[in-house]
């Protein structure tokens, strides 16, 4: 056992993976530049020492061309780890993830693979507008790609070797401040969960949620950041003798709906937090499945914590507005009561 | 280069001056907190921004990048707005909206500046075919790095603008590195501008440490342009003299390639220049450096003094009205 940060774990699972299978190779921008940064948040630090340059791939500044050779290498037979500095640079290569990349097995009638995995920082962290958005909606919107969103170094580890090993292209959502980076490219007001990560080799499973606190009374569902809210407004809301159970599903697609449904049929009341903005969202998504499927076992309407429907803003007052907090999530399950 | 008045110098010289001390006061305020966010500052490349928008007016457009205070200070935004704006303020040129990487103002023809990096390119060729549309003899400066250059989008760009003979100057700011990338690890070329060939467009190539080279490139390009030649890549070549962004420990390049350039720095150059023609005095030089650091703290106390935006109007602005 060891005690990790997010980034180190990252680090350690591509580590492995890389010993344990040739076909495994990173490609990114700065990812592992002799004296560089190790990526925008240091999680390839020092493989390139220990791989080589060759499976270590610095790439040009071309989000396309990043992501369509790991689509074509994974095609071809390797197993790409690819990364974005920002996950907003997702939109750059959007095509290749969602024309290309989720379609190619249904296109082939099942026949070709694209055992890929893209890694994004997502979240806001005061550089607004283009450096800050949280992207997972846009993405569990495309069938064929699988999504995962650790919160945890322990799921970190463990859900990037399954990405590895999956055979289907796995995009890896990572909160820039979850990653526990240190030094200079630590961000301002991160979290730093440092957890317990096995030495021993072991996976996570993709689509596979789990309970990180058990409660009677309601039901809240977050993911990366908001985990940690929900379980911040959990601690206070036990004081007013209100019990919450609080998921986090880990993958988003495909989601361990009956986790959450089994969840609300025990509390009767739920509640999603998102650093997303709500509309065409990823909790309202959570809230339809819910109203669809568990509609008798409701004491409550279900209900949302969402950024409101505008880019992240830069100035610290206005994005700590836009942000979700643990107080929002008491004030929003006290009105279910 | 004596060809070029006295005035035009003495204002160039200016420009640099306040973007370099604007710059390292961003710094300071960085290290106190008074400025949020990251920085990625322009110390060292202040030639380039000057030299190009010396020659351009007020109808013109720049597109800056995400390294962008050189770019809006040369352009004409005022150091008031940008410090403001920096420092999050209601009163910043983006109300606070955007911060550092999207510095700009449509009133003296920049839009905000774009963080997606070559995300500029398509933009400027688009604002350059609308003032040729509507026949305006005026021109878009589009401002990239070296690491730009392999963007799929600029690709795009600049094949469009050279087809359709648009008024647009691409200037490849080639300061050796993307980030911690090395240039000539990431392009076969030894210039970017040898791919003006491919799109069938001019290229040019100037001392990017050297104002005066600078402005007669660019002073040609745009004229150029501004005739319906067509599109030019300038590539001016030279050094930030400082880190990426404020995280930067700078352990990628070595001491001896910094002390180079670092020894032919454009401020101090054109400095000695002005007292070497006797056209100006130290004793000159330092009463514009004295008038300089005054604008500074000025833009400074502005933004001190004024109010921080109400949380709730982050809702504001997501569309035009
Ligand atoms: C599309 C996109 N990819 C990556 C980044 C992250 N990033 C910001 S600046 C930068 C380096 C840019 O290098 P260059 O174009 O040479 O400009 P310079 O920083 O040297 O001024 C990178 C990789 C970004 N902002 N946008
Ligand atoms: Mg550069």
């Amino acid at each position: 056992m060891a005690m990790l940060t997010i980034a180190e774990a990252l680090r350690e699972g591509i580590r492995e993976e890389m010993m344990r299978d040739p076909r495994v190779f990173c490609l990114g921008e700065d990812i592992g530049i002799s004296g560089g940064f190790g990526g925008a948040f240091t999680v390839t630090l020092g493989l390139s020492d220990q791989f080589g340059h060759e499976r270590i791939l610095d790439t040009p500044i071309s989000e396309i061309g990043i992501a369509g050779v790991a689509i074509g290498a994974a095609m071809a037979g390797l197993r790409p780890i690819a990364d974005v500095q920002y996950g907003d640079f997702l939109f750059c290569m959007m095509d290749q993830l969602a024309n290309q990349a989720a379609k190619m097995t249904y296109m082939s009638g099942g026949t070709v693979a694209v055992p890929m995995v893209m890694r994004a920082p997502v979240g806001s962290t005061r550089r607004g507008t283009q450096h800050a958005q949280s992207l997972e909606a846009f993405f569990t919107h495309v069938p064929g790609l699988k999504i995962v969103a650790p919160s945890t170094a322990y799921d970190a580890k463990g859900l990037l070797k399954a990405a590895v090993r999956d055979d289907n292209p796995v995009l890896i959502f990572e909160h820039k401040l979850l990653y526990g980076s240190k030094g200079a490219r630590s961000e301002k007001g991160a979290l730093s969960p440092i957890g317990e990560v096995p030495d021993e080799d072991y996976i996570v499973p993709i689509g596979k949620g789990i309970i990180r606190r058990e409660g009677t009374d309601v039901t809240i569902v977050g993911k990366l950041t908001t985990v940690y809210m929900a379980l911040a407004a959990a601690e206070e809301l036990a004081k007013s003798g209100i019990s919450a159970e609080v998921i986090d599903p880990r993958t988003l697609v495909p989601l361990d709906k009956e986790l959450i449904l089994s969840s609300v049929r025990k509390t009767g009341r739920l509640v999603v937090v998102e650093e997303d903005n709500k509309t065409g969202g990823w909790a309202g998504d959570i809230l339809a499945t819910v109203a669809e499927e568990a509609f008798f076992y409701l004491d409550a309407p279900v209900k949302r914590i969402s950024a409101p429907d505008t880019p992240p803003p830069f100035a610290p007052v206005m994005e700590a507005y836009y942000l979700p907090s643990a107080e929002k999530i008491i004030q929003t399950v006290k009105s279910l009561f | 280069m004596q060809q070029i008045a006295t005035p035009v110098l003495l204002d160039m010289y200016r420009r640099m001056l306040t973007i370099r001390r604007f710059e390292e006061r961003c710094n300071t305020l960085f290290m106190q907190g008074r400025i949020p966010s990251t920085l990625h500052l322009y110390i060292g490349q202040e030639a380039v921004a000057v030299g190009v928008c010396a020659n351009l007016r007020l109808s013109d457009y720049v597109l800056g990048t995400h390294r962008p205070h050189g770019h809006a200070i040369a352009k004409g935004v005022a150091i008031r707005d940008i410090m403001a704006e920096l420092m999050a303020k209601d009163t910043g040129c983006s109300r606070g909206k955007a911060g550092s990487m999207h510095v700009g103002d449509i009133r003296v023809g920049m839009p905000p500046a774009i963080g997606i990096v070559g995300g500029n390119a398509p933009i400027a060729c688009g604002m350059a075919l609308a003032q040729k549309r509507q026949g305006r003899d005026d021109v878009t400066v589009c401002f990239f790095g070296d690491g730009a250059a392999n963007e799929g989008a600029v690709h795009e760009a600049m094949n469009m603008a050279s087809i359709w003979a648009l008024p647009v100057i691409f200037v490849c700011e080639n300061n050796l590195y993307g980030a911690s990338t090395p240039y000539g690890s990431v392009s076969k070329l030894e210039n970017v501008a040898d791919r003006a060939v491919a799109y069938g467009m001019r290229g040019m190539i100037a001392d990017g440490s050297d104002v005066l080279a600078v402005y007669e490139a660019a002073c040609d390009a745009v004229s150029f342009s501004r005739k319906g030649n067509g599109p030019v890549l300038l590539e001016c070549k030279t050094y930030r003299l400082c880190g990426h962004s404020r995280s930067d420990p700078l352990t990628y390049r070595t001491k001896e390639e910094e002390a180079l350039w670092r020894d032919k720095e454009p401020i101090k150059r054109l400095g000695e220049w002005f007292v070497a023609q006797g056209l100006k005095t130290t004793a000159d030089l330092a009463e514009i450096e004295r008038e300089v650091g005054l604008a500074i703290d000025d833009a400074v106390a502005f933004a001190d003094a004024s109010p921080y935006p109400l949380p709730e109007d982050a809702l504001k602005h997501v569309f035009y009205e």
